[in-house]
């Protein structure tokens, strides 16, 4: 589209026309925003893609700014904190920001992902789009369990063993591994130095380049929508899709809604619940990272453990760390384990439906059993829904390929107006 | 935006509403405006987050020198604010001859520099005898060197004693003045400084504060 | 001055407590109570003799300055001689507590120490490991670490043991290193435990009722007020912007329904011509 193409330009004379004989703007408004059509019944699942980017853009401009002032190393990291938090003009804001933003962050996430589980976004032809946004995922949880050993409290501590200590059970190389990644016999300053490196430079980097290459996929395909319709299938006499709105202004009005409504959300508990009851700031990081003390109670944060829960549930170290793995690869090869000719769960048959509510009650449950102390009925529950969620994936072939579903029409449903 | 809004829709062929412009720029400008208005305010507490921290400032309090030990004719330094202070226990001699090359410099009243209302003086001072001053250099923050005996070779046959800065070669005289010729264009500033007592020193706090202290 | 400060956070809270309420209710989240509300509710609690004294509340209030300058007379008598404020300045808790600098150098500063000196206990580490097994924590974090409502609990539940090298111990935390150094105030308690033992639904030894031994200096009444306003400080000390916080997060969110109401008519005025 882009290039020589003038289609629906406006002609412009003086700087505009000098700026955009050597820069696409126009061009790139006409490609990217006006002239890219949406459909047009996008509902309340569609703010989560934009509000993610909002949210990666404020974490990157707060941590930039905590990282002025905070001091990585064993013996400052966790006074440089504090010093934030007391000492830097609105360093408590910063920090606040940026702690409530990586709960926000996943809380979107997963929003948007089951959005694209609800409608089949995933499905051809967007298995790729699907992909990069998976290994965003990963890239995010790598970003978040980083950051979270930074402040160098007793929970970033125990976090960073436990979780570094799951690669102790590769086969063969898994001690090793271990103390490669840790730099030394145990979580020490080595460590926090990586993780800050990484956590602030490297993967920082990679989201970016995932996200563009996520949109550029997204820009290839065009969006799905709660239907599940093709809009390009059925074009105007003008070449444009007859359910297909421009982008902009359409859907950047309505985003900006969405903006106003999550900032409004995440300030009442930025400024009210900045510890969200100790979910997202837990009491024992309030003290200092100590090797001879395990805090009482311990759980990675609220987004990590649905899987915590699955690795506990499982009665055997290596296997357990196998499931727990294995339990982020399913949703890898989702786009093929569908194989129902229907995208959207509107059309969809009893058996998806069941299916999906199954899995979301499973997700949700470990998500709770991971978060509290283990206990006989809860391993005996995590069991259950360990199962359920496997069985979602390794049976989904059979059941979607079984499922009675309902005709598709050829248009989307908008009923407004 | 009001590029679009003739944008033709489809799935409504022939259904129009028109569209009220005012009440469309009426909003676009509220939406934008209070937008607007709400990154600056996001950007207050970033900008603000620069400023020197609450430690910074604890640590930039006023700091108290004893006095008494500074021979005449000799000068002790130090830090405050983290910058240097020249601290001169200045002869009855130094200052008798001050005025008396009040033609070679650039600003001999200290009328375009920079020093609290009680040193905008003659003699640049509170007491005579005691020459308080931040020792970077105005030109660009180097420390002049004490070169205080008179007629030094390289520094002229008239010199009659001050500073100089061995960066860009401006010269001072015993009351942080500055001589013509050197590139730095006013005074050596003069921090806020009081005497808790005949001995103390106190950089830092205002000469206003005394009675309190 | 103070008066109209006092309400001005009064003010501050309710309306924080409006938008909290109006959030709960838009996020659906029955289990999420700031500790704001949490506080409100709460209260009235702090009976003496009650066996489920893990039910007791701090219930204190971090914008109630009188509270704070109690709390902080307090801590310089009674807390600073073995536990430090690491990250707290004398001359910070003095501005935001409104304490005059006359009155701290008077009353709270400890010879030689100046005002823009961390809170700093003189008490010798390792003579604190020889006397009480380990040196006593810095209480900076503590609230944060462990909540308001432990600290409340911990320093209003010790007793008599004689088995014990500092003839006391505690409900809270068993076998606690730290002498009974309120029982001038509080006298001594005795507990008195179930006849068999055993422990109650939290884990911890079960009590039947508290039996005063001697009387203190305060009567229990006063001596509720001297622990909460001494826990009240903690938890300013805890985080001490935490009152600007909430005093500027109602503004924000204000400010943030009014983006988000002219967005939303900008949004049905453009969507009126999408059919």
């Amino acid at each position: 589209m882009a290039g020589d193409n003038n289609d629906g330009l406006p002609v412009r004379t003086g700087f505009l026309g000098w700026l955009n004989k050597r820069l696409p703007v126009d061009a790139f408004m006409r490609d990217q925003l006006t002239g890219y059509y949406a459909p047009k019944n996008f509902n309340i699942w569609y703010f989560f893609g934009s509000l993610a980017l909002l949210i990666l853009v404020m974490q990157l401009v707060t941590g930039i700014f905590l990282t002025m002032h905070y001091k990585v190393g064993e013996l400052t990291a966790f006074d440089s904190v504090e010093y934030i938090m007391r000492e830097v003009p609105y360093g408590w804001l910063l920090r606040y920001l940026h702690s409530t933003g990586a709960s926000a962050f996943f809380i979107v996430v997963y929003l948007h992902m089951f959005r694209a589980m609800l409608y089949g976004s995933y499905k051809a032809p967007r298995e790729l789009l699907w992909l990069f946004g998976m290994v965003i995922y990963l890239a995010l949880m790598a970003e978040a369990f980083m950051g979270y050993v930074l402040p160098w409290g007793n929970m970033s501590f125990w976090g960073a063993q436990v979780i570094v200590n799951l690669f102790g059970t590769v086969p063969v190389i898994g001690p090793g591994l271990v103390e490669w990644i840790r730099g030394d016999y145990g979580i020490a300053d080595a460590t926090l130095n990586r993780f800050f490196s990484l956590h602030v430079v490297a993967v920082p980097l990679v989201l970016l380049l995932l996200v563009a290459l996520h949109l550029v996929a997204l820009r290839q395909t065009g969006s799905n929508n709660p239907d599940g319709v093709e809009i390009k299938a059925n074009k105007g006499a003008d070449g444009k899709p007859i359910d297909g709105i421009p982008f902009h202004p359409y859907y950047t009005v309505k985003d900006i809604v969405g903006v106003g409504v999550f900032l409004t959300l995440f300030c009442i508990v930025v400024f009210f619940m900045p510890t969200f009851g100790g979910i997202f700031l837990e009491q024992p990081n309030f003290e200092v990272a100590n090797p001879m003390s395990t805090p009482l109670h311990i759980a990675p944060v609220w987004y990590f453990t649905p899987f915590y829960a699955i690795l506990r549930a499982v009665p055997d170290q290596q296997l357990g760390a196998l499931a727990m793995a294995l339990s982020l690869v399913c949703f890898l090869l989702l786009p093929w384990l569908d194989r129902s000719p229907v995208k959207s769960t509107r059309y969809r048959g009893w058996m998806w439906k069941s299916a999906l509510t199954l899995f979301v009650i499973a997700f949700i449950g470990l998500g709770y059993l991971g978060l509290k102390p283990p206990s006989d009925l809860y391993t005996l529950l995590a069991r259950v829904f360990s199962v359920v969620y496997f069985a979602f994936f390794v049976l989904m072939p059979i059941y979607t390929k079984l499922d009675p579903v309902k005709p598709v029409p050829t248009r989307v449903t908008y009923d407004h107006g | 935006m009001s590029d679009h809004n003739g944008a033709a829709l489809h799935g409504s062929p022939g259904q129009t509403d028109a569209v009220d412009q005012s009440r469309r720029g009426f909003l676009t400008f509220a939406t934008t405006a209070t937008g607007v208005l709400g990154a600056a305010f996001a950007a207050v507490p970033f900008i603000a987050s620069w400023s020197p921290s609450e430690r910074a400032r604890a640590l930039g309090a006023p700091v108290e020198v004893d006095i008494s030990k500074i021979e005449p004719g000799q000068m002790v330094t130090l830090t405050w604010r983290k910058q240097a202070i020249y601290v001169v226990h200045r002869t009855p001699d130094m200052v008798s001859k001050l005025p008396g090359h009040d033609g070679q410099l650039k600003d001999p009243a200290s009328k375009a520099s920079d020093q609290p209302a009680y040193a905008t003086n003659a003699t640049r001072t509170v007491r005579d005898d005691l020459l308080v001053v931040i020792g970077n250099c105005t030109h660009l923050g180097c420390l002049p060197k004490a070169r205080f005996e008179q007629g030094q070779p390289e520094l002229g046959a008239d010199w009659p004693g001050g500073f100089f800065c061995p960066c860009h070669g401006s010269k001072f005289d015993l009351a942080g003045r500055v001589f013509n010729g050197s590139p730095a264009s006013v005074n050596l500033r003069i921090p806020p400084y009081s005497f808790s007592n005949d001995s103390t020193l106190v950089i830092g706090l205002d000469g206003a504060a005394q009675g309190a202290a | 001055m103070v008066d109209s400060l006092m309400h001005r956070n009064l003010l501050g809270r309710t309306a924080g407590r409006i938008v909290l309420a109006v959030a709960s209710l838009a996020l659906g989240a029955a289990l999420l109570v700031s500790p704001a509300a949490r506080a409100a509710e709460e209260g009235g609690h702090g009976e003496e003799h009650a066996v489920h004294w893990q039910g007791w509340k701090a219930g204190n209030v971090v914008s109630d300055k009188a509270s704070l300058q109690r709390g902080a007379t307090n801590f310089m008598n009674y807390c600073v001689g073995c536990h430090s404020l690491k990250y707290m300045r004398y001359e910070r808790m003095a501005k935001d507590l409104d304490i005059s600098t006359e009155q701290l150098r008077k009353n709270l500063i400890p010879t030689g120490a100046k005002p823009t000196d961390y809170i700093l206990s003189t008490f010798p580490k390792a003579e604190g490991e020889v006397w009480f097994g380990r040196s006593p924590p810095d209480l900076s974090l503590i609230t944060r670490s462990k909540g308001s409502d432990y600290v409340y609990q911990f320093l209003k539940t010790f007793y008599v043991d004689e088995t014990k090298p500092t003839k006391s111990n505690n409900l809270a935390l068993d076998g606690a290193a730290m002498p009974a150094v309120l029982s001038d105030l509080e006298g001594v308690k005795r507990a008195v435990f179930p006849a068999g033992g055993g422990v109650d639904a939290h884990g911890a030894k079960a009590l039947e009722r508290f039996e005063q031994v001697s009387p203190g200096a305060l009567t229990p009444e006063q001596f509720d007020g001297f622990v909460r306003d001494t826990v009240n400080y903690l938890s300013y000390v805890g985080e001490p912007t935490q009152v600007e916080r909430e005093g500027l997060g109602i503004w924000i969110v204000l400010f943030l329904l009014v983006f988000t109401w002219f967005a939303w008519l900008l949004k049905l005025e453009y969507w009126k011509e999408v059919h």
